[in-house]
This record gives structure tokens, C-alpha cells and sequence, in this order.
């Protein structure tokens, strides 16, 4: 995270040409605001990097609570039903494809911190009958909460299992469990019998904000999670590939995964 | 026509308030699906597909296989079919129904299901899938309906019709193979990433239809004074068995590229099919039952003696039919799902409310059934009276 000079200089630029003046671009970038400042909307191909040396328990922990307080996930108590955005699970697990049984201690005993990869190519949005799971031009797969149809072929389309369904009405959820829902009365709730998922927050994107596991983990660890555009050669995404070994769930596949795991 | 319908004698019309009864408890059933959500089936976050839609995918291919009662007469002028394509048209407009029953239960939001048509998406196999099914269901009324018309009469049936039936041979094939890419280009579900899929498909329906019409002929030789005839279950029964091999010996090339490549994910599904995993076995005793009655109906089948009397066949079609049900209306569907995309077991077993409801819905196609079978029978004794 953070704002580099070209970043800087970006919004600056931007700001200028709206006719705010360069005064506005530093009231904008005042300490405290920078990151709030940022202009998210205007990434072309959204990736996350997920520095799992420096990540811990407590922050993937944090992460999942966060979400699930944003975007009204209910806790069902059960993993048949559960619905779920971003989790943890284990290596073997998250890389079934890369078994190794000699893998580095660290590696193999740590849990790894799993969302929607946003595929370039993402099988979800070419299986929905409807259109109700579709990419938008920044490259995030997006979900229509009201034209889905809950067929659940994107279900069965996600090699990653980063789908989940309504089983039952999430306003039904258990009270015992889900004291005070919904916790975040900004943002929707969903009807039983449709299929849900993480969307980066694009809500949050929109206001300039980064997605709120991003901002929460780098709240307890500076640039543990790293969010940005892939298309911006000078980005912090970019530089952070560029200077680190990563790698993705499942690529043989073609599905192109936009989040990287640096172990 | 209709009004055969109505003129049945109390056994005819028990069958029929038999399955009235079961198609109310499952539509009562339905309601509280409706009403409360899908977590009442079996089916999970892991196991997204269930029963409904391995019921589905085993109908399309009774629907499917009309054509083979159909093909040899129209194509290949092989008269003898000439007393039963009406019967295996029928037998496919009520498959039909039941998928598209199977599809609507299965649906989290069926109030919305006209999204399909309202935004339609033309790189989704159920797009098309949606499309071949409606069509060939309306084919299948049209030819029988028209057909049967005609030979009420005693006259030949329009030459429109003519061009329907041979849009409909294609079609059936269609509606299977499409079924088929439902599963078959999905990245990640090696069980189902295989290029035999469609053809395997095919094979299986191709034999289970058959077999089920074959008992359905011999019911209704017995409750009826209309005679399928022996010939033509003679020429059914040849046509099962070739259909049957084919399967089987389908099933066994999957088998074979899974365990001789050695690649994990091409194993996993069989390995819990057949064996369990993690500790966790659901299918294994229906699989070992797949496996006896497969054996038992190739036997039955290959045998000319054993395919050619009629009690050792009926034999050989239940055989075929348990066979296949457990392969495609159960073991295809699951097993593509366990284990999951983090090669973890969680297993689906159907619930109760499933499992009424599914039957529910078979009850509704044979009640279909036998409406479409009673009309067609009673007209064909009255011709041939």
C-alpha cells in the first residue's frame, strides 16, 4: 500500500484537469486520507497479492470478521450451509495441485487465506444462464443479487469453491450467532435461493476505498495484502510481482487467477 | 382423442388416484421448499447438485431414446416399429416433462427462471439446453398427436408432419449431447472433464429407454388387448443389449484412463465412488450394486437364449435399468462433486422432503404416461378391432 511519487503525481494530474486545483489534490492527500484518496475506480485489472511470510492467524481472523460485518454474511453454525467470502484453509487444500509432501514446515502447517480469484477467464461467468455473474471491465466478477436464478451451475463452474449459496433466508440466520444483523444497513441482504460471492468491494472501490480485508489486515500489518491494478505497469501490484516469487491457485486451468500468494 | 382417456375401468383409474396421491405429497412438499428454502435437501455448499438434477440428467436420456424406436422406422423403413414409435414418442414427451419438473425444483428463485429467456446467455450450455428440450417436447406432441390422429382415421398423416419426425431424430441426439457439455466443460471437475462424456451419455440412454419401454410393452400387453408384438420386443431387446455393451464398455475407458495415468484427480471421484474416502463410503454399496447388476444384464443380454425369453429379458432390462439409474441418475452427479475443489470429502445424502418430492415428480410423468399410453392403446384396439 501506500502512495508512491508516480501515484502522487497521478492524482495530482487528475485533479487538475477536474478543475480542482492543486491545493485540492494536497487537501485530498492529507496524512490520514491518502489511502481513502486513492482513485480505485479507475483500475483497468484488479489483482491482489497475499504475502503469506508475513501473514498470521490473527489477521486472516480479522480479515473473514470484516467481511462478513460488511457485506451481511450470516453464520449459520454449519458447514453445509455456510456462506462465506474469504476464509482460511490449508495449504494441501488451497493448492490440491501442488502436493508436496516435504513442503517447507511453515508452509504446510499454515493456514492460507482464500477468496474469489476474479479470473480473467472466469468459467462462473461464461456457465450463468442469465448474466447474473458477469466481469466487469476492471476485470471483477460481479454477481446480480436480483437476476439470479439460483441454478447453481456457477457453483459447479468455480474450481476454487469461492461460491456460496442461500440455503435458507439469511435474515433467518440464528440470532445466537449473528447478534446485531444485519451488522452493515448500507448494504444489502440477500433472498434465500441465490448464489453470492466476494466482489473485491466494489461498493468500496467506488468511494475510493480498498477492499475492507485489504484495509483491515494492513491496519495490523503494513502491506501484508496488497491491492491493485495489474494493467498499471508501475503499480504496487506490479512492483510487488516483480520482486517476489508468487503463486496462484490453480492456473493450469486458464482460468487466469488475479490473487497471488507470496510463501 | 381425449375422450379415451376418461373410459378406464377401476384398476386403470386406482393407478391413476395412486399416483395423484403421491404427486399431491410431493407438491405439498414442494411448497415448503418453496416456503423455506433449498437447505431442506441434502445438498450443501460442496455438493451444490443433488438428486434433482441427477434425475434430470437420467430423464433426458429416457426422453432421448424414443429415437430408437423411431429411427429404425423412419429411416431405415423397418416396419415392425410402425405399432410402437407412438409409444416411445409418448414415453418422451412425459421424460421431458419430468426434467423440466427436476429443473424447476432445483431452482433457488423459480419465480425469476424467465431471466433465462428475458437475458438470454448464449455461452451457457443451459441456455441451449433450455432450447433443445422445450423444442423437442413440442416435436414429440406434434408427431404423436398428429400421427395418432391420422391412424384414428385411417388415413396417412400430413407431410408437414414427415418433416417434423425427421427434425426430431436429430433433435433427440441433440438433447443428450447438450446435456452432456452441461457437465463436460467445467475446468476442475475431472470426473467430468472427459471428452466420452456425450457419447457415454447416449450409450446409457440408449439402453435404459429401451429397456423401460420394453417393460412398459410387456405391461401393456397384459392390461391391454393390444399386442406390442413379439417381433418388435425381440428387435428392442437387440437394441438394448448393443446400447448396454456400449455403456458399460464406455464406463470402463473412463476407468482405465483414470487408473493407468495415475493422475489424482481423474481417480478421486471412483476411488470414493467404489472404495470411500477419508473414511466416508455413502456410494459404495449402490456402486457395488451397479457393478452385480451391470454384470447380471450384460449377461442376461449377450446370452441369445437368456435375451430372446421373456422372463430372463424382463430380468435383464430391471438389471439394466438399476444399473443405469445408479450411474447417471445418482453416481454421476455426486461423484463429480466429492471430492470438492479443495480435495476434501463432504458427502450429500437426499432428505426426505428430496426424496418426496423427487418422486412426486417421477409419479407426475407416469401419470403422463399412462394418460398419453391409454389414449394411443385404446385407438390402436379400436383400429385393429
Amino acid at each position: 500500500m501506500g502512495v508512491d511519487r508516480r501515484q502522487f503525481l497521478k492524482i495530482a494530474g487528475l485533479s487538475a484537469l477536474a478543475g480542482l486545483g492543486a491545493k485540492s489534490a494536497f487537501e485530498l492527500l492529507a496524512p490520514g486520507e491518502v489511502e481513502a484518496a486513492l482513485p480505485l475506480m479507475e483500475g483497468k485489472r484488479w489483482a491482489m497479492v497475499i504475502d503469506m511470510r508475513r501473514m498470521t492467524v490473527e489477521i486472516m481472523k480479522k480479515c473473514r470478521e470484516v467481511c462478513d460485518d460488511v457485506h451481511n454474511i450470516p453464520d449459520w453454525g454449519s458447514p453445509k450451509v455456510e456462506i462465506k467470502w474469504i476464509w482460511e484453509e490449508e495449504f494441501k487444500h488451497a493448492f490440491p495441485d501442488q502436493e508436496n509432501e516435504y513442503a517447507a514446515d511453515e508452509v504446510k502447517a499454515k493456514d492460507f487465506l482464500l477468496l474469489c480469484n476474479h479470473c480473467s477467464n472466469p468459467p462462473c461467468c461464461r456457465v450463468c444462464p442469465t448474466g447474473a455473474t458477469w466481469q466487469r471491465e476492471d476485470g471483477i466478477v460481479m454477481m446480480d443479487w436480483h437476476r439470479c436464478i439460483g441454478c447453481r451451475f456457477c457453483m459447479a463452474g468455480c474450481p476454487y469453491g469461492s461460491r456460496s449459496f442461500n440455503w435458507f433466508d439469511p435474515r433467518k440466520a440464528p440470532k445466537e450467532l449473528n447478534p446485531g444483523f444485519p451488522t452493515n444497513l448500507e448494504f444489502p441482504t440477500r433472498s434465500k435461493g441465490v448464489v453470492e460471492k466476494c466482489t473485491f468491494c466494489d461498493e468500496r472501490l467506488a468511494k475510493g476505498e480498498f477492499p475492507a480485508c485489504v484495509e483491515a489486515a494492513n491496519k495490523m500489518k503494513k502491506d501484508v495484502m496488497i491491492f491493485g491494478d495489474l494493467a498499471d505497469r508501475e503499480s504496487n501490484v506490479r512492483q510487488t510481482l516483480r520482486r517476489h516469487f508468487t503463486i496462484r491457485r490453480k492456473p493450469e486451468l486458464g482460468t487466469s487467477p488475479n490473487v497471488y500468494y507470496i510463501v | 382423442m381425449l375422450d379415451r382417456v376418461i373410459k378406464g375401468g377401476p384398476k386403470y383409474w386406482g393407478w391413476l388416484i395412486f399416483l395423484a396421491v403421491i404427486m399431491t405429497i410431493g407438491f405439498i412438499v414442494y411448497l415448503y421448499q418453496f416456503r423455506v428454502g433449498l437447505g431442506v435437501t441434502g445438498m450443501s455448499r460442496d455438493v451444490s447438485w443433488g438428486l434433482y438434477i441427477a434425475q434430470f440428467t437420467y430423464l433426458v436420456g429416457i426422453a432421448a431414446s424414443g429415437v430408437m424406436v423411431v429411427l429404425p422406422f423412419y429411416l431405415h423403413d423397418y416396419k415392425a416399429f410402425g405399432r410402437i414409435t407412438i409409444l416411445g414418442e409418448f414415453m418422451a414427451i412425459a421424460a421431458v416433462l419430468m426434467c423440466l419438473l427436476f429443473i424447476m425444483v432445483d431452482l433457488g428463485y423459480l419465480p425469476r427462471i424467465v431471466n433465462v429467456i428475458f437475458y438470454p446467455h448464449p455461452k451457457s450450455i443451459l441456455f441451449w439446453d433450455m432450447i433443445v428440450l422445450n423444442v423437442y417436447l413440442l416435436l414429440n406432441l406434434l408427431i404423436g398427436w398428429n400421427v395418432l390422429a391420422a391412424e384414428r382415421k385411417g388415413i396417412h398423416y400430413q407431410t408437414w408432419v414427415k418433416v417434423l419426425i425427421y427434425i426430431s431424430i436429430p433433435w433427440a441426439f441433440s438433447i443428450h449431447t447438450v446435456t452432456a457439455f452441461l457437465y463436460a466443460g467445467l475446468p476442475g471437475r475431472h470426473f467430468w472433464l472427459t471428452a466420452i462424456m456425450a457419447p457415454r451419455f447416449l450409450a446409457g440412454a440408449f439402453c435404459a429407454g429401451p429397456a423401460l419401454l420394453l417393460i412398459i410393452c410387456l405391461i401393456v400387453r397384459k392390461v391391454t388387448r393390444f399386442d406390442p408384438g413379439e417381433k418388435q420386443m425381440r428387435t428392442l431387446a437387440g437394441i438394448i443389449a448393443y446400447a448396454f455393451v456400449l455403456n458399460i464398455f464406455f464406463f470402463l475407458m473412463e476407468v482405465f484412463t483414470a487408473f493407468y495415468s495415475q493422475i489424482p484427480g481423474h481417480m478421486h471421484s471412483l476411488v470414493y465412488l467404489f472404495a470411500g474416502m477419508d473414511g466416508y463410503g455413502r456410494l459404495v454399496p449402490w456402486m457395488w450394486a451397479f457393478a452385480v447388476a451391470s454384470v447380471v444384464g450384460l449377461v442376461l443380454l449377450i446370452v441369445p437364449a437368456t435375451r430372446r425369453k421373456e422372463d430372463t429379458l424382463l430380468v435383464a432390462c430391471i438389471a439394466v435399468l438399476i444399473s443405469t439409474w445408479i450411474d447417471k441418475g445418482l453416481a454421476l452427479v455426486i461423484g463429480g462433486f466429492i471430492p470438492d475443489p479443495f480435495d476434501k470429502v463432504f458427502q450429500y445424502w437426499p432428505t426426505t422432503p428430496e426424496i418426496l418430492i423427487a418422486l412426486g415428480i417421477w409419479a407426475t410423468g407416469f401419470f403422463v404416461l399412462t394418460v398419453l399410453f391409454k389414449m394411443a392403446v385404446s385407438i390402436k384396439e379400436e383400429v385393429g378391432a
